[in-house]
């Protein structure tokens, strides 16, 4: 445990990739054998099973360190991070214990499963009186899952792909997937040649970045495939062993959220792995988001759900044709493969291709990317006709190209403190239209301003405070922020009628007061007009 | 004493309630002692205003940092050894009259005196007392000894006026000495590798603590110019503080692998912090104590030092000035007062415009 709160800490300390990744190898070269998978698990985001509720370990702490409730509360505030918070609230370590390896605590704790609340509170206790600060916040993060820590997947890859002397292709790919540190060790993972034994992985998504510039400067306009850009929840189906898995981009195995799509069982070739865009579908054109949003928080999908927003897979692109990765095909072969399966498969409710846009130069692009909303598209993906299917977030070959935002002025009326990175600050606004002489809230908004810009406003914020409902403040409607977002819909959970989608600051109007705000009226005739 | 004997209005209504009266202790007067205005602690009494964030006729000022010790007042009273710091930042002509601890002295029959806040050098508690009720305006104040500053003394009052800027029981200190060893081990590991020791904090108070507390130094130290002007001042005040050298645009660059770089905060972020690459960044404060703070400000390491008191501290301090009713200053203002109430102290929280980010508004960038 010592060794791996170390490596925790030395992360923390360094914004360097390249020290990252030497602090992972050097790790993942000396850590004990035993240890070196639950670090990969917990680095690569699989909670192991939780088995202690949050709400008890809270309760313990409280109890140990001697504060009330709402003190507690409020500390999680400023922190922005539970198992952080036990830690700092915790006393000094009091007692002495032999040091454990990170594996040893997990098996103990996988003993505690079936121990009653009692044995499991003194284990707890027992625990932390014998850790210190930092080594209580990891030993947390092992309670309640979730462990996050500045090191991105990618990162780890690298360092894994280096020292097994491989590459991060192939690490990434057998590290994705639904392995179990209880029982896979790192050997077999990382080291075993055959990592195709376990047919539900997907490949690592090829994701694109917003195109700089005009397209004008991608060269000549028929190197280049255009498509739609999809609003929907990018996944990727496969089909292999006779079984099929559907995976969300954030590696989520979302298969049963999509009953509709079984039938593919039955038409697609064995050894497919297909990328595309789940999206609920109309008659003729794609639903709003909204929709499809209905479906995915719901643990059963009624009869009703499945009639009122029902979905299908937009495909664009094929990874894997007949058991063979091909992602290092060029675009338009894998294209061309991609159409004979579709048009072969032939379920068009449930299973479509992503059309190709014809156009003739990138003026003709222009033209149609302007109307890209009235196909309820976001924009364009424009994919280079010889791109290879790469891993991760790339530029080059594929870009994105969206529509402008929509926007409106909008007031900050409300404020609350973020969490991490942003604990200490008011971060969180959500922003109000007048309508006739009263300010409706629609819309929260994170992100879009400078750390310089956010001082200020927090600056503001605590000399402007109206009223406070727990964590949240009531400002002086004074500050005026232009709102971007990307989808409009009517909505009858929202005070103001109005939902919308991926509201961002787009800059603060320090040069308008907050009677030049907009109104719920000009909100109401955005909605119409993309509705 | 010089101070002239004004009977002023006062500048508005108290936003405060009444003290209740609690009879465990002393039945508190009617009329308080101190009183909370739009622009400052207020002694009516005595027409004088303690740390004052607006201009006024006669100011007792408790320590010389920006958020307490503001320009435009015609008369200044504080500790001795403030006097050199706030000539330097409110004007070298500034009407500034200095007393010891612990010296009473009578403003309008009104008893005043002085006692060590301990929060930086020449920090001041400001006891004021009135036919036998006292009460003591404490500015800021921190209970670990730094070594530099005069430290921490209890002062038995009614009524304590206390900060809290670190209210919450997240934020508990290490010892000092701990966090001087990190300091040490983190420059030896970047001397090691050859790179630039950025070490930041306040000008004023941490920067005094960490020159006297690393001292014999391992390696060669340069300031940067805020750092060094203050370090300066206060070895021309007569305190005993090395000479550290300033960093100009002149100062070769290859001085710097391995050597400790002592600068405020406000140069994250800027281009003259390039100069130093290689470099790491370590930054002082309490706020370091979360680790969320550090990454937001993207520096390489954070050091748990503060010159307030810790959770713990504050506690502490209450306990022991024996006060029977707290108000709570500038910081987790509410959470704290309702954590005073709840231990059957009676708290009651109250705005002012002390501990705004230092980093921000005062710090600048100077380069000679």
């Amino acid at each position: 445990m010592k060794r791996f709160t170390e490596l925790f800490l030395q992360l923390d300390r360094t914004n360097k990739t390249n020290e990252k990744v030497g602090l992972l190898k050097g790790y993942f070269l000396s850590a004990p054998e035993e240890d070196k998978i639950w670090a990969l698990a917990l680095f690569t985001g699989r909670r192991p099973p939780r088995k202690i509720k949050s709400s008890q370990v809270q309760e313990w702490a409280l109890e140990l360190a001697g504060i009330p409730h709402w003190l507690f509360r409020e500390s999680y505030g400023s922190v922005g991070d539970l198992a952080e918070t036990v830690s700092l609230i915790l006393p000094p370590p009091s007692e002495t214990g032999e040091e454990k390896s990170l594996a040893q605590w997990f098996n103990t704790l996988a003993g505690l499963k079936d121990a009653d609340d009692l044995e499991k509170k003194s284990f707890i206790l027992n625990a932390w009186k014998q850790l210190s600060s930092f080594e209580i916040f990891v030993f947390n993060k092992l309670l309640m899952g979730s462990f996050r820590i500045g090191v991105s997947q990618t990162l780890v890859t690298r360092a894994i792909a280096d020292i097994a002397a491989s590459t991060p292709a192939i690490i990434s790919h057998r590290l994705m997937g639904g392995w179990d540190p209880a029982v896979v060790s790192y050997k077999e993972l990382i080291h075993s040649e055959n990592a195709g034994d376990e047919f539900s992985k997907p490949y690592p998504f090829y994701l694109s970045y917003a195109i700089q510039g005009t397209v004008d400067e991608l060269g000549k306009a028929d190197g280049w495939f255009a498509e739609w850009k999809w609003d929907g929840i990018r996944s990727q189906i496969i089909f292999r062993n006779n079984d099929i898995y559907i995976w969300s981009r954030g590696e989520e195995l979302i298969t049963d959220k999509f009953p509709e799509l079984l039938v593919l069982k039955d038409h697609l070739p064995e050894g497919t792995a297909l990328d595309g865009e789940l999206i609920c579908f109309g008659e003729t054109k794609p639903l709003s988001f909204n929709v499809l949003q209905t479906r995915i928080g719901r643990k059963n999908l009624t009869k009703k759900i499945l009639e009122d927003a029902p979905a299908a897979f937009i495909s664009y692109d094929i990874m894997e044709y007949q058991g063979r990765d091909i992602r290092n095909e060029e675009q338009q072969k894998r294209r061309t493969i991609l159409e004979n399966i579709v048009s072969a498969v032939n379920i068009p409710a449930v299973f479509k291709l992503s059309p190709l846009i014809s156009f003739r130069d990138w003026n003709e692009l222009k033209a149609l990317h302007l109307r890209a909303r009235e196909f309820a598209a976001e924009g364009f993906m424009l994919k280079h006709k010889q791109a290879q299917y790469l891993s991760g977030r790339k530029k080059g070959n594929w870009w994105k190209w969206k529509t402008d935002p929509l926007s409106i002025d909008a007031v900050l009326v409300y404020a609350q403190k973020g969490s991490g990175r942003r604990a200490e600050l008011y971060t969180d606004y959500t922003f109000a239209v007048w309508d006739g002489d009263k300010l409706v809230p629609f819309a929260k908004a994170y992100s879009g301003l400078t750390d310089k810009e956010i001082g200020k406003v927090d600056y503001f914020i605590k000399r402007n405070t109206l009223e406070k409902f727990g964590p949240v403040r009531t400002v002086k409607p004074e500050l005026v922020f232009e709102i971007g977002f990307e989808g409009i819909n009517a909505s009858s959970r929202h005070k103001s009628g109005i939902a919308v989608r991926f509201p961002r600051i787009l800059r603060w109007r320090t040069d308008k007061g907050i009677k030049e705000a907009d109104t719920l009226e000009n909100l109401r005739a955005l909605l119409n007009q993309f509705e | 004493m010089k101070i002239r004997l004004i009977s002023k209005p006062l500048v508005t209504k108290s936003t405060i309630s009444k003290p209740n009266i609690v009879p465990r202790v002393v039945e508190l007067m009617s009329k308080p002692v101190l009183k909370f205005t739009p622009s400052s602690i207020y002694c009516p009494a005595a027409g004088i205003h303690i740390d004052p964030w607006r201009p006024v006729d006669r100011a007792i000022i408790t320590h010389a940092h920006s958020d307490h010790a503001r320009p435009g007042c015609r008369h200044y009273l504080a500790h001795k050894d403030s006097e050199s710091i706030l000539r330097l930042r409110l004007g070298e002509d500034i009407s500034l009259q200095t007393v010891e601890y612990g010296k009473k002295f009578q403003i309008n029959g009104i008893s005043f005196s002085l006692h060590p806040a301990g929060h930086i050098v020449g920090s001041a508690q400001v006891r004021v007392e009135d036919k036998g009720e006292v009460w003591v305006a404490s500015g800021d104040y921190k209970l670990q000894d730094d070594g530099f500053s005069k430290p921490f003394e209890p002062v038995k009052c009614d009524v304590f006026i206390s900060e809290s800027t670190f209210g919450l029981p997240i934020y508990k200190w290490p010892e000092q000495e701990i966090v001087m060893n990190d300091i040490r081990e983190w420059w030896l590991q970047n001397r090691i590798q050859n790179k630039a020791s950025i070490l930041m904090g306040y000008s004023l108070g941490k920067m005094q603590r960490l020159i006297n507390n690393l001292q014999p130094f391992d390696g060669p130290v340069y300031a940067h110019g805020a750092t060094f002007n203050l370090n300066e001042r206060l070895r021309a005040a007569g305190f005993n503080l090395p000479f550290i050298p300033l960093i100009t645009r002149d100062t070769d660059k290859k001085l710097f692998r391995g050597a400790l770089i002592l600068a405020p905060g406000s140069v994250l972020n800027t281009s003259w912090i390039k100069k130093f690459e290689p470099y790491s960044t370590g930054y002082c404060s309490g706020w370091m104590a979360v680790r969320g703070a550090k990454n937001r400000k993207a520096i390489d390491r954070g050091f748990v030092l503060s010159d307030h008191a810790d959770w713990n501290d504050l506690d502490t301090a209450i306990a022991e000035c024996g006060a029977q009713k707290i108000y709570v200053t500038h910081g987790y203002t509410h959470t704290y007062a309702r954590w005073l109430n709840e231990k059957g102290i009676e708290a009651a929280e109250v705005k002012t415009m002390y501990g705004q980010n230092e980093d921000i508004t005062e710090e600048e960038i100077i380069e000679p």
